[in-house]
């Protein structure tokens, strides 16, 4: 009795302590890894948190070396990548010239991995074949200038279809995503009311229409709601077998977006590129008849002068067979692999990092 | 446990046995005392990491976060007004839809319900409150809305008439104002009607005696024994509801439409301070940026913070009519 009476506030005590502590650990960052036996860590892009995590977990079980990568999406992986938190960083879209300047590690090299297209996907229950559309009308869907789905604009490029005389209804993402930022960068490319009007960017102020969270919040509304169109990433709608519409490319040619496509999109851009380009580029609307615009690559930013020499040469080592043998895992998990000659090239870009460990 | 002075003279053993509890007492009392502070130290600690993350913002933009309502990442204009606007209506339709319900099912529960129904009743409803935010988000896109959108907008809107108002005008999407408010009120629910059925329950039996005795029926028991003595209660779980409509986040966010604009139908998309945090926070690219969220979650911080003060003094006020 005397020790239960002395043992048991003791340990309601240290319960409680314990669950404050644990609280105070929660609301700080969660940024930093927990185990002592990873190698090499990166965060960011949470479109490519897929393809990373499985090439992590195939190179871990090949060479023992373990990669810890976190979805935290593309600004935060930026962020921590400059303040120097992470050894990677990762991103859909590039860094600006002043994200660039503000790194705290010096200069960032961007590594092109893999590559995402964005499908346009939309609710037409009485129109069987894939809906036909071009940029500009994209664009005036989505700054509410075409409010019917039977507009002449929209029907003059679907002839033989017989377009519902639904009001159209428009769905974006509502949570900041890379998705957006390369639908933007398309819309903006193609016309220039939308790139006055709205613009580029992670998240933006849209002129009109309901935000979804996540692509499944896209898909969702997109699915119940007759009339409706919305984005989402290639990968997304293939796996949901969701609706995709053709999009006139900047050849002319209607495309839809399939891996072969979204990788045309590159090799269309590669050759025009010169040869110390540092990869920060834009690819939608590219050259090529079978090239899909809504096109883009996702990055891995690295550090030019890697601090430990260790660490750097692991993360080469990474990066290097990532882009050798893991582009054979891009394409069944639905990303489009980097068309051949590039990777070759992008390898070569690696002897660029320095490992001498010197400032 | 108290032990007496006789037992203490009688017995050097047990008066042993005392000043070793007594240390245990210390001891007891100091580490109960370290958590008790522990918590508060923790909000403060919250608080003043928002406010110091929010303070540039605050600088920058003054008081036309509360106040303006466009929200332009790109042209650097954060106004807040609709997202703050969306908290407060999305709350208050789920409080006009839940509390009603709650308090029926509270008295059906404590009053009325057979011995044999009240546990699995009582238990059904608590389990409204452990069902995860996102699994009630994602019942409300695929079941929700849809049943709203064909169904009960239209019925509101047209059958009733209720169009000509400005409260169910304009086009039914689906992902509304509504769809927000409805979702919140199944989320409260669940803690307005538990403390409402405690409460209820705690309410002494001499009290509905005397009322019985007086000729009440069973309704005039309830109307004038009861839930009288069980107001401040009562007041109290609804407040508990209403903190929790407020703060809500993944299913609002799934199901509102999130529209940074003001409007008076209820069958308009709109918007909440967290959803917007929510759906910001992890691609915010500009500092500015990052700060103006963080000013959203310092003013639904100041917000929550009235909402308890009130739910606190009407608590307190209640009480006090009752014994004066």
């Amino acid at each position: 009795m005397k020790v239960l009476k002395l043992v048991v506030p003791v340990l309601l005590a240290v319960a409680c302590a314990k669950e404050g502590a644990n609280s105070s650990a929660t609301a700080s960052s969660t940024a930093a890894s927990s185990g002592g036996s990873v190698d090499l860590t990166g965060a960011g892009s949470s479109f490519a948190y897929p393809i990373y995590s499985k090439w992590a977990a195939l190179y871990a079980a090949k060479t023992g070396v373990k990669v810890n990568y976190q979805s935290i999406g593309s600004s935060g992986g930026i962020r921590q990548l400059s303040d120097e938190i992470v050894d990677f960083g990762a991103s859909d879209g590039p860094m600006t010239d002043q994200q660039l300047a503000q790194a705290k590690g010096g200069p960032i090299l961007h590594i092109p991995t893999v590559l995402g297209g964005v499908s346009v996907t939309y609710n037409l229950p009485t129109v069987q074949q894939p809906l036909k559309i071009t940029g500009d009308v994209l664009a005036q869907l989505y700054m509410g200038k075409i409010t019917k789905w039977n507009d002449s604009r929209i029907a003059s490029l679907n002839p033989g279809v017989t377009l519902p005389s639904l009001d159209v209804i428009v769905v974006h993402r509502s949570d900041g995503s890379g998705t957006t930022y390369i639908f933007s960068d398309y819309l903006a490319t193609v016309s220039r009311a939308w790139a006055s009007a709205v613009g580029r960017g992670q998240s933006l102020n849209w002129p009109v229409g309901l935000g979804g969270k996540g692509s499944e919040g896209v898909a969702g509304q997109v699915k119940q709601t007759p009339g409706a169109v919305g984005y989402v990433e290639l990968s997304y709608a293939k796996q949901n077998n969701l609706p995709s519409a053709l999009i006139r490319n900047a050849a002319g040619a209607w495309v839809a977006p399939t891996l072969e496509s979204v990788t045309a999109a590159a090799a269309g851009v590669v050759p025009t590129l010169p040869a110390n380009t540092d990869y920060r580029i834009s690819i939608v609307n590219g050259p090529g008849k079978g090239t899909y615009p809504i096109s883009s690559f996702t990055w891995i930013l690295v550090y030019q002068h890697q601090k430990e020499p260790v660490k750097g040469k692991k993360l080469v080592d990474f990066l290097n067979w990532a882009l050798t043998d893991g582009e054979a895992e891009a394409a069944p998990l639905d990303y489009a692999p980097l068309p051949a000659s590039m990777a070759t090239t992008v390898k070569a870009k690696l002897a660029m990092i320095d490992l001498t460990g010197a400032k | 446990m108290t032990s007496l002075p006789v037992d203490w003279l009688e017995n050097d053993r047990r008066k042993l046995r005392v000043d070793a509890s007594a240390y245990g007492d210390k001891i007891y009392e100091a580490l109960t005392a370290a958590c008790a502070l522990a918590i508060p130290a923790l909000v403060i600690a919250i608080a003043v990491a928002i406010f110091a993350a929010a303070w540039p913002a605050f600088a920058k933009l003054g008081f036309s976060i509360v106040t303006t309502s466009d929200w332009d990442v790109r042209a650097g204009h954060f106004g807040a007004a609709p997202a703050i606007f969306g908290t407060l209506v999305s709350s208050t339709v789920a409080l006009i839809i839940a509390t009603p319900l709650a308090i029926g099912v509270a008295i059906f529960l404590s009053e009325f319900a057979p011995l044999w129904l009240r546990q699995p009743i009582g238990f059904l409803v608590d389990l409204l409150a452990a069902i995860p935010s996102v699994v009630y988000g994602l019942w409300g896109i695929f079941v929700l809305i849809p049943l709203l959108r064909e169904h009960v907008m239209p019925f509101l809107r047209d059958t009733l008439h209720l169009g000509a108002t400005p409260f169910f005008s304009g086009p039914a999407y689906g992902p509304s104002m509504l769809a927000a408010g409805v979702i919140l009120a199944i989320m409260a629910l669940p803690y307005i009607s538990s403390v409402s059925r405690e409460v209820l329950m705690a309410v002494p039996r001499s009290q509905r005696e005397a009322a019985l005795a007086l000729g009440a029926t069973r309704w005039e028991m309830i109307r004038d024994a009861v839930i009288p003595y069980a107001r401040s209660g009562i007041i109290g779980g609804i407040m508990l509801g209403l903190g929790r409509a407020l703060g809500e986040t993944m299913a609002v966010t799934m199901v509102i439409g999130n529209r940074p604009e003001i409007s008076a139908s209820l069958l308009a998309p709109g918007y909440t301070m967290a959803s917007l945090i929510a759906n910001e926070f992890s691609e915010a690219t500009s500092d500015l940026h990052l700060s103006a969220l963080m000013a959203v979650g310092a003013v639904l911080f100041i917000i929550t913070l009235i909402v308890n003060a009130v739910a606190r003094w009407l608590v307190w006020s209640v009480g006090r009519r009752r014994t004066q």
